[in-house]
């Protein structure tokens, strides 16, 4: 598998202010990944970094196995759609495009109309009168249609309904599938997004607190819920990651697989088994009180 | 969104317990072409490279095979295979459960029987 981004022990520091610390990871070719976290945990920094937008403070960062400053060969198989796009005033949706064409080799123009109509965008309209969701829509056209070997979506959704978002889970999905290309997505609406991700990283507080498969991760923990007494019992000795109680009632999520033997034992006691899903699973995880339980994960 | 997928266990799992269930009830006849990965994924909604590994799954069973260049097919006999596969799992998942409650609620095994009678004379 041909390694598309390669960070080894990477840095970020501020003056004093250390916003990544020590952070490795390897991005592989053709492959959907999420980068998930809380806001401020770094994920836009990391990304900046591997786009060439912002110098590491330490560390290794390869990109297609090459520094990617100034390095043309790099950045033009790259395509970076940032939330906070900026464009100049008298850009009309048109300009935007034709940039975007000359920009990427893979550009395809025909796909690119195609989501313009999808979208419903008016393409002679200035990008300054565009509302948001437009502004939105047209980062993701610019995204999907330039094809680019290494797409970056970072939170790309600002202002779209639900309808546009599934419209750009479809399109991404159908032409990922004919154009296979690295994805990384950025985003915090992980349970809109979790059955599209092949990977999950997840940043918290500069560093990585998981690099999983996602698919890996469904099944990795569990919410039991019953007789305050049981539930305790039961959880007495497992990797808990949240409880809560109410009046004589309690609910406990914790890490691990079970069995179809360990279940039926827990059912027959009066508890109840929910799958955690892999936002709450992030919730708990990044929410603070969890420090330490999640190297069991790995 | 696609089909609601269950957030309890790999997605990988799930699409291959959907093909084994489109083969038992005949939907998907054997020797008949199994949709491809990329169909599925975009039904699903899922990541196509999960949904190979739920057709791989099936392809290491002997479930589906692989015709070079055309894709794959339901295997002879798979149906039978996935129904004595099932009627293990179905002892495992509910007559385990079915006499775990009926005891919990001091239900006998003769009148446990009797209500599974009486069940099947409602259908």
């Amino acid at each position: 598998m041909n390694r598309i981004v390669e960070v080894n022990r990477l840095n970020k520091t501020y003056g004093s202010e250390t916003v990544i610390q020590d952070v490795s990871f390897t991005i592989e070719e053709n492959k959907i990944y999420g980068l998930l976290g809380r806001n401020g945990a770094g994920k836009t920094t990391i990304m900046h970094m591997i786009t060439a937008q912002l110098f590491p403070s330490g560390g290794e960062l390869k990109v297609f196995g090459e520094h990617p400053y100034e390095n043309n060969r790099v950045l033009t198989r790259m395509s970076f759609i940032k939330e906070s796009q900026k464009y100049p005033d008298v850009f009309r949706i048109a300009d935007v495009l034709d940039i975007a064409a000359d920009l990427y080799p893979n550009w395809d123009q025909g796909f690119a109309e195609q989501l313009i109509e999808d979208f419903r965008l008016p393409v002679k309209r200035r990008m300054k009168k565009l509302s948001r969701g437009m502004l939105s829509s047209v980062g993701i056209i610019v995204g999907l249609a330039s094809r680019a070997p290494l797409t970056i979506f970072d939170e790309p959704y600002l202002g779209l309904d639900a309808v546009a978002r599934n419209l750009f889970y479809e399109r991404l999905l159908e032409d990922y599938a004919e154009h296979p290309r690295t994805v990384i997505l950025s985003t915090h609406l992980i349970d809109e997004v979790s059955n599209m991700l092949e990977h999950v990283i997840v940043i918290d507080n500069g560093k990585i607190l998981l690099d999983e498969e996602a698919d890996s991760l469904r099944g990795k923990a569990f919410t039991a819920v019953g007789p305050a007494a049981t539930v305790r019992a039961w959880a007495a000795g497992k990797q808990l990651i949240h409880e809560e109680a109410i009046g004589g009632l309690m609910s406990a999520s914790v890490l691990g697989n079970l069995s179809a033997a360990e279940r039926r034992e827990a059912e027959a006691q009066g508890i109840e088994l929910v799958p955690v899903s892999l936002q709450q699973l992030i919730v708990h995880l990044t929410s603070g009180k969890t420090n330490g339980k999640v190297a069991e994960l790995g | 969104m696609g089909p609601i997928m269950d957030d309890g266990r790999p997605i990988f799992i799930q699409i291959a317990e959907k093909i084994e269930d489109d083969i038992i009830a005949g939907g998907l006849p054997e020797e008949s072409q199994v949709p491809s990965t990329n169909q599925f994924a975009s039904f699903y909604q899922i990541n196509p490279a999960t949904a190979a590994k739920g057709v791989n799954l099936l392809v290491d069973q002997g479930i589906l095979y692989k015709k070079r260049g055309i894709g794959m097919f339901v295997a002879s006999g798979a149906r039978e295979t996935l129904i004595e596969k099932r009627k293990e799992q179905f002892f495992e998942q509910y007559v385990i459960t079915m006499v775990q409650e009926a005891r919990k609620l001091g239900i006998t095994i003769d009148q446990l029987t009797d209500m599974v009678r009486r069940g099947d004379g409602k259908q």
